[in-house]
């Protein structure tokens, strides 16, 4: 069995606008291990969106650049539209942020399961249904969802339903932008463990779960990737990241968040001051030293990506100085 | 509820039916008997799921839709009594709310200190220099005023114009002011920054504050006092720490479940179904019939059951 169901080497990415290139995923080098959930997390516009859609789509303006995309055996940058579109569902699938605002309004989710698998290719006939109802009972909906519109659906059932459709097929490669989002937190909970358990009953092998809500990720990624700005900022096991971080914008991360138990009176968190930086035709060095109170001079120059131990790699030049606990230290 | 409290407003026995159709009405009750007090300076969380009814309770607060059954008493006047324009005007000054999207707040066309002209035009706000006031205002919630009032909203960032509107309550003076998710759309590393400022002005100015959130992590950051909304009924209310405790309602005890946490792990051999709360709460009332709502320690009330 292949130990990396995708490989990813100095991928780039970019917008081509009017004004220039938005540098959007800028040298991003990961892999994803056989049965593995990678968690993604950065603020908005770190690019963790664009990256699942240079895996999936590259419409325009989006322009991929350079780099390396290996899925399963396959060279996804170098295939045409038409050969890729035989791998969707079936090797690679996207549940798209706001997924779940996508329904028709017009269209009973039977048939909006049938027009999407037969777009696929895929026979629509009992059979498929039976497994779709399957499905469905493990997401624990009652199969006369089937015959209901839309709109009769809450945003955790429409969720679940999008989990369904976007997993029937068996994909190996699941990529889950923002699932958990706009739910409840009780529908967040399951939405997030039956991603998990989509992978333990192997339905699906791997996935990437995109998302701004670290503590999510905590609940159910193996590994966590941590963007910023476009560019790699760390990666490593679950736990390092949170209990070890090596980089300075992951540890104030981890630290910006609240948690029951902490109110304000017992003990101030602090945020990060600042905004992130234009993307727009962005120059050489570590893009987070404007907020960075540990810049030096070096960051000038763009970060190289180092071993920290085995599965734990970061993009700072300071990481082996400062150490993992930042503490004290300004 | 405890006296020699400085209640600046009293919300009593709140209810709010909305009539949907004309031939055959359906009635949805949004809101049913919501009662609780808002104290100079303190911040109140009001936490719900969607559906909830709790924003509901703001929007009635904020006179944006008329109450079906209740009071809400503002300086020893019962709200929906206020009909005259001038008095209405100075309910909205004292009385203000922020909401989730800032984008749309701000008007795309105009520069942002539209906004704080506007509030000079209306009001009266007994200040000798206005510009002064305002950038004052600015810098007590960590913005430039050089740099941000000549802007478009489009060039500032979702945290900084959060910033400008608690800068704009700051200047009227707000008695209470009611932010309705006011950070949902922020990253993490700014919505820290706008809650600790926004806890700050609280403190410092005596302002009251409803923060409205589906976040319980963050509702117990912020608050003093803590009201768990489920179904339109108020279902644990009191003092955020003994509610966190001593969780007693299901629906309370649900979302304390449910809520990710970093450092702790959902119990991966539990089952959890978001559909169970509505058996269990159904169980609970049973089990409680006739109790109501029950003061089980000081400074800290449950719904027992719903009839």
């Amino acid at each position: 069995m292949r130990e990396n169901i995708l490989e990813v080497k100095n991928l780039r990415a970019y917008y081509d606008i009017l004004k220039g290139q938005v540098k959007a995923v800028d040298d991003v080098t990961f892999n994803l291990k056989n049965g593995e959930i990678l968690g993604l997390a950065g603020e908005s516009g770190c690019g963790k969106s664009t990256l699942a859609s240079t895996f999936i789509s590259r419409k325009k303006p989006l322009k991929y650049i350079s780099g390396e995309v290996d899925l399963v055996g396959h060279k996804i940058m170098e295939m045409s539209e038409k050969e890729f579109k035989k791998l969707r569902l079936r090797t690679i699938s996207l549940i798209p942020q706001y997924a779940l605002d996508a329904f028709s309004p017009t269209k009973k989710i039977k048939t909006y399961i049938a027009d999407l698998a037969s777009e696929q290719g895929v026979k629509t006939d009992k059979k498929f249904f039976d497994k779709v109802k399957e499905r469905l009972d493990l997401v624990n909906l009652d199969e006369s969802v089937l015959n209901r519109y839309s709109i009769e659906l809450s945003g955790g059932m429409k969720q679940r339903v999008i989990m369904v459709i976007s997993t029937i097929l068996d994909p190996e490669f699941l990529i889950a932008d923002e699932i958990t989002s706009a739910l409840d937190v009780s529908s967040q909970r399951f939405v997030a463990t039956m991603l998990a358990n989509l992978r333990d009953l192997e339905i699906i092998k791997s996935a990437i779960f995109i998302t701004h809500d670290l503590s999510i990720l905590y609940q159910i990624a193996d590994r966590i990737m941590i963007m910023y700005a476009g560019n790699f900022a760390e990666i490593g096991p679950t736990d390092e990241i949170v209990d070890n971080p090596r980089h300075p914008y992951t540890r104030a991360l981890i630290d910006s968040l609240p948690r029951v138990g902490i109110q304000y009176k017992d003990k101030r968190l602090a945020g990060i001051e600042g905004t992130p930086p234009h993307l727009l035709e962005i120059g050489e060095g570590c893009r987070f030293r404007q907020r960075c109170p540990y810049a030096i001079d070096k960051c000038e120059e763009t970060p190289v990506r180092e071993k920290v131990a085995e599965d734990h790699f970061v993009s700072c030049w300071r990481w082996k100085e400062l150490g993992s606990d930042l503490s004290g230290q300004k | 509820m405890a006296k020699n409290k400085d209640v600046v407003m009293s919300v009593q026995g709140l209810s709010k039916v909305f009539k949907s159709g004309i031939l055959n009405p359906e009635y949805t009750v949004a809101a049913k008997d919501v009662s609780f007090d808002i104290e100079k300076g303190k911040i109140i969380s009001l936490i719900g799921e969607s559906g909830s009814g709790k924003t509901t309770v703001g929007k009635l607060i904020l006179k944006l839709i008329k109450l079906s059954e209740g009071k809400i008493i503002y300086k020893g006047k019962d709200i929906s009594e206020i009909e005259d324009k001038d008095e209405t005007k100075e309910y909205y000054r004292r009385v203000q709310g922020i909401f989730q999207d800032p984008f749309a707040t701000f008007n795309p066309l105009y520069k942002v200190d539209r906004v704080f002209d506007m509030i000079f035009d209306s009001f009266d706000l007994g200040f000798e220099d206005k510009d002064k006031a305002i950038r004052d205002a600015l810098y007590d919630v960590n913005l430039n005023p050089e740099r941000t009032l000549d802007k478009f909203p489009h060039q500032l960032s979702g945290g900084q114009l959060q910033r400008l509107l608690i800068a704009r309550a700051l200047l009227m003076d707000v008695d209470v002011l009611i932010a309705d998710e006011l950070i949902s759309m922020l990253d993490a590393s700014t919505r820290i920054g706008v809650l600790n400022l926004l806890v700050e002005s609280c403190k410092k100015h005596g302002m009251a504050v409803i923060f409205i959130t589906h976040d319980l992590n963050l509702g117990y950051y912020i608050s003093d006092q803590s009201l768990i909304m489920y179904k339109g009924r108020l279902v644990e209310r009191g003092d955020t720490k003994k509610i966190y405790e001593n969780a007693t309602h299901p629906y309370t005890q649900m979302l304390f479940e449910a809520v990710p946490e970093i450092g702790e792990r959902w119990d991966p051999d539990e089952e959890f179904l978001p559909e169970q709360v509505v058996n269990d709460v159904n169980e609970f009332y049973k089990e409680n019939a006739g109790k109501g709502f029950v003061e089980i320690e000081e400074d800290h009330s449950v719904l027992f059951s719903d009839k």
